[in-house]
């Protein structure tokens, strides 16, 4: 079984003020999360803000370097002590998907461009095979390569732009891929075709996905894993249906309390005339 | 922390809410400069213009040295010989005034050249390498910001008097002008590192230089442009600053040298005004026109900027 | 009874002009909890705009009025045109980021007795502030703070007592909650909700949480590119949605506990520049027919008090349960 995402006491601690009058803030407190599994997985961070879970991510994109601690994802240590994953390997091994995706890309260059360098730069590959891998890429997320060559963000829809975003990750084979609150910013009725991508990515390309999320509708309905998080702390970590339907600790049955579903009233509806 | 963005249809939503034009892949707007284009950048321009041309061109075709003293008679009026007459030394007025344009411009682009490309060079680097380096860097550009520039030039000036080239005076005003647009340039770049995409260059394998030159460059070339243009009006406001003290190579026509001289000569008690007027007239309408096109170009990419 | 008839909102551009909200008719009776539903762009903040009376160029309102169904203190009806001096009175307005409508530099309790046409005795009013804001479930040195040292949820607090203390007819609400987490947006809503039953006052809540919809609204008006597809009881609404496009909203939202398989609606809303007949949601519903796309379908009541905009209402329900 391979070691798809593991911490071990990953702490990351954030100093404001000057010298003398500091804060102390802990934005991860030893965080210890172990995921292994045969085939490709979907990893849930679910968490409020503040609770750490974007920092988390940024740790493990090698964006922001723990305070102490290591994160070791698919046998590579890529923060943290002895982290062994530098330049091209880990670009190959871990890519990210961020949540805003107007802001994904400079204005001033067409999107594909960085599908391009992400062919040639990671993935090493030359001109006419970096074509093809780009056009591959925009297939599996649904779209074509005529449609997106040679345009720029204030052309494409928010979900379009994601999708992109989404080629461009795949394109080096990845063995995760980091997903940052990727459907926060694209409309309720079209988060699903998203969503519904990173499952069929996941079971037909096998990329294993960490999905960090304030919505734990969306992470039960495509995660293995999920991981709840609350101010810096990991509060729960089990298999998406049991924790879902069983949660164990106090922060997470109150979430999963608040949230409002479709389903129960928190109040019984009094007869409403017309 | 706000997810969902302001959903009411603001103006900016609308130019953006086309539907995406599939048929030609590779195009990007109709015209890619005409949005450059509005009435105060042409404005602005059309002035420029007028001077480069009058004061690059016309010089080809001047009768003899402008500088030369003694040329015609003197303090003589306005007459279709000598459209602005003549001055208190025997020179044309206008020839001189047109030799003293090209010259102030010659300085203030050269100037401007050199300004740009070391502010950029400098604030780029340091405010995406970072660290230890910014903190040297920043160092040198907050002591050279702090340093002033005119007390400098006046004391080298009384120092060396009249013995001034022309060019280094160029030299001394880069020198101790770089500073304040390095700051400027460093500050855009800090704030542009954060942003999203700059992660994604990385991601997409892309190194530090091509970062610089690829992702950020373009954001901050907006500032560029208009910084280059002020660029050129701060370096002939200071030669003419120079020169009317008399601290400049005054035997160079310049805007300034010929008010240096006119005062000198006392041109208004002599009854020859347009010995003084004439320069001062042309250095507002050339301020006007540079000032014109910094700022359309300011609003020209001011007006592009959607979400910026 | 708040009445709007044939509202048209336009946005004025150097392009021209566009339709942000196109015809939209409707009654809103009183003291009930409407929610407004429908993806960005769809006119449904500007619809709020215009029924709070924050009508500024470029944004007009090119035709249609609306009746708010209460006089002011002369007891002359008050209709679009002076709406605006009614503010905090007997219309107010919870914004959604309390950040954005808060000064920072002043305390909050100065801010409250800071309103236009307040009672001129400050102290007295201060006093009965301190009193309301503590049945909000506010602490007193809430009023000595400055907005930066509370968090998100007391703020919206501290703008939902601004916005109810005069105990006005009419609240709107642009996504009150949505800076905030879930857990603290439960006893926002509950808050609201119970503010309601005390006051009796009429609501207007402008989400895209769907749930949200369902948790707290008795009414429910979904819009689509401008134009009111659906409108009626949100228990009626949510059971048996009539038009499609609602259907598919309300189904492509996954539940916890629910293994269902869900889908999002491809493609996007029409852009409102270009010319428009027929159905605007014709190119992205299953149902369509040329009659879709000729004829645009009207607002009609095809269930007692459950409108929808829609040739083949009620359709999909009908074959989901047939199925």
């Amino acid at each position: 079984m391979a070691v798809i995402l593991k911490t071990e006491g990953l702490n990351k601690v954030y100093r404001l003020g000057s010298f003398t009058r500091s804060r102390e803030i802990k934005a991860l407190n030893d965080i210890n999360i172990h995921v292994e599994s045969d085939k490709p997985v979907i990893v849930s961070v679910v968490g409020e803000s503040g609770s750490g879970k974007t920092t988390l991510a940024k740790t493990l994109l090698r964006l922001v370097e723990p305070s102490s601690g290591r994160a070791t994802i698919y046998d590579q240590v890529v923060a943290g002590a002895g982290a062994t994953a530098h330049g091209r390997t880990f670009l190959a091994a871990v890519q990210p998907i961020f949540q805003n995706p107007f802001e994904a890309f400079s204005r001033y260059r067409p999107v594909d461009a960085y599908l391009h360098e992400t062919a040639t730069r990671v993935a090493g590959l030359d001109r006419s095979q970096a074509n093809d891998a780009v056009a591959e890429a925009l297939a599996a997320v649904g779209l074509d390569a005529v449609d997106v060559r040679g345009k720029y963000t204030n052309q494409f829809s928010g979900g379009e732009l994601q999708r992109v975003s989404i080629a461009r990750a795949l394109i080096p084979k990845p063995n995760l891929i980091i997903a940052d609150e990727p459907v926060s910013m694209i409309d309720a009725s079209r988060r699903m075709i998203i969503i519904n991508l990173f499952r069929k990515l996941k079971e037909e390309a096998g990329r294993s996905f960490l999905y960090i999320t304030h919505d734990l509708a969306t992470a039960y309905y495509i995660s293995d894993f999920v991981a709840v998080m609350s101010k810096g702390t990991l509060v729960e970590f089990g298999p998406a249906k049991e924790v879902m339907s069983n949660p164990q600790h106090s922060y997470t049955r109150l979430l999963l309390d608040s949230i409002p579903t479709t389903r129960t009233r928190w109040r019984p509806r009094a007869a409403k005339a017309a | 922390m706000s997810d969902i963005r302001d959903t009411a249809v603001s103006p900016a939503d609308l130019a953006a809410a086309e539907p995406a034009p599939k048929a030609t892949p590779g195009r990007r707007e109709r015209a890619s400069w005409l949005w450059l284009l509005n009435a105060r950048l042409v404005l602005g321009l059309i002035i420029i213009a007028i001077f480069l041309l009058g004061s690059f061109v016309l010089p080809l075709f001047a009768p003899h040295d402008p500088a030369q003293q003694a040329t015609y008679m003197k303090n003589l009026k306005i007459s279709p010989a000598h459209w602005l007459g003549t001055n208190g030394l025997g020179q044309d007025t206008l020839w001189y005034l047109i030799f003293a344009v090209r010259n102030s411009l010659i300085l203030g682009i050269f100037v401007g050249i050199g300004i740009s490309a070391i502010s950029t060079a400098i604030g780029l680097s340091a405010g995406f390498i970072g660290g230890a380096y910014e903190r040297i860097v920043m160092l040198i550009v907050d002591s050279f910001i702090t340093i002033p520039l005119l007390p400098i030039l006046i004391i080298l000036g009384a120092l060396i008097r009249g013995n001034n080239n022309f060019f280094t005076i160029g030299l001394i005003i880069v020198i101790f002008g770089w500073a304040w647009n390095a700051r400027t340039i460093r500050s855009m770049v800090l704030s542009l590192r954060e942003r999203e995409f700059i992660n994604m260059a990385r991601f997409s394998g892309a190194g530090t230089l091509a970062i610089l030159v690829r992702e950020i460059f373009p954001y901050v070339s907006a500032y560029l442009v208009v910084g280059f243009i002020n660029t050129i009006l701060f370096a002939i406001n200071t030669e003419a600053t120079l020169a009317v003290i008399g601290l400049s190579k005054v035997d160079v026509p310049t805007l300034g040298s010929i008010i240096f001289w006119a005062l000198n000569y006392n041109a208004l008690f002599t009854g020859n005004t347009t010995w003084l007027v004439a320069p001062i007239v042309a250095t507002i309408l050339l301020f006007l026109g540079l000032f014109l096109t910094s700022t359309g170009f300011n609003a020209a990419f001011a007006s592009r900027r959607g979400v910026a | 009874m708040i009445r709007l008839n044939s509202v048209v909102a336009s946005y004025r551009t150097a392009r021209g002009s566009i339709n942000a909200v196109d015809g939209v008719t409707i009654e809103i009776p009183d003291g009930c909890i409407l929610g407004v539903a429908g993806e960005s762009g769809c006119g449904k903040s500007t619809l709020m705009k215009l029924i709070y009376g924050d009508v500024t160029s470029p944004m007009a309102l090119a035709s249609g009025s609306i009746e708010y169904g209460f006089g002011d203190a002369k007891g002359r009806p008050i209709t679009s045109d002076n709406i605006r001096d009614q503010w905090f009175n007997r219309i107010s307005y919870i914004p959604q980021s309390s950040m954005n409508s808060l000064n920072p530099v002043v305390k909050v309790g100065k801010q409250f007795v800071d309103f236009p046409g307040s009672d001129p005795d400050k102290k007295r009013v201060l006093a009965e502030v301190r009193e309301y804001i503590g049945k909000l479930g506010l602490p007193v040195e809430t009023l000595d703070a400055y907005p930066h040292q509370l968090s998100g949820g007391m703020r919206q607090r501290v703008m939902i007592a601004m916005a109810t203390f005069f105990q006005p007819e009419l609240i709107l609400a642009d996504e009150p909650t949505t800076a905030l987490d879930v857990v603290v947006q439960k006893d926002i809503l509950l808050l609201l909700m119970d503010l309601q039953e005390q006051m009796g006052n009429t609501i207007l809540l402008v989400s895209h949480d769907m749930g949200v919809h369902y948790q707290v609204t008795t009414r429910m008006l979904i819009m689509y590119a401008a134009k009111a597809v659906e409108y009626g009881d949100s228990e009626s609404v949510f059971a048996a949605p009539l038009h499609p496009y609602t259907r598919m909203l309300i189904s492509s939202l996954p539940t916890i506990g629910d293994d269902r398989a869900r889908d999002g609606i491809p493609g996007r809303p029409p852009s409102l520049w270009q010319e428009l007949s027929g159905c605007r949601f014709a190119d992205r519903c299953p149902l369509a027919t040329a009659r879709c796309r000729a004829e645009e379908p009207a607002l009609i009541e095809h269930k007692p008090g459950h409108w929808a905009a829609c040739h083949y209402a009620g359709e999909m329900t009908q074959r989901a349960e047939a199925a």
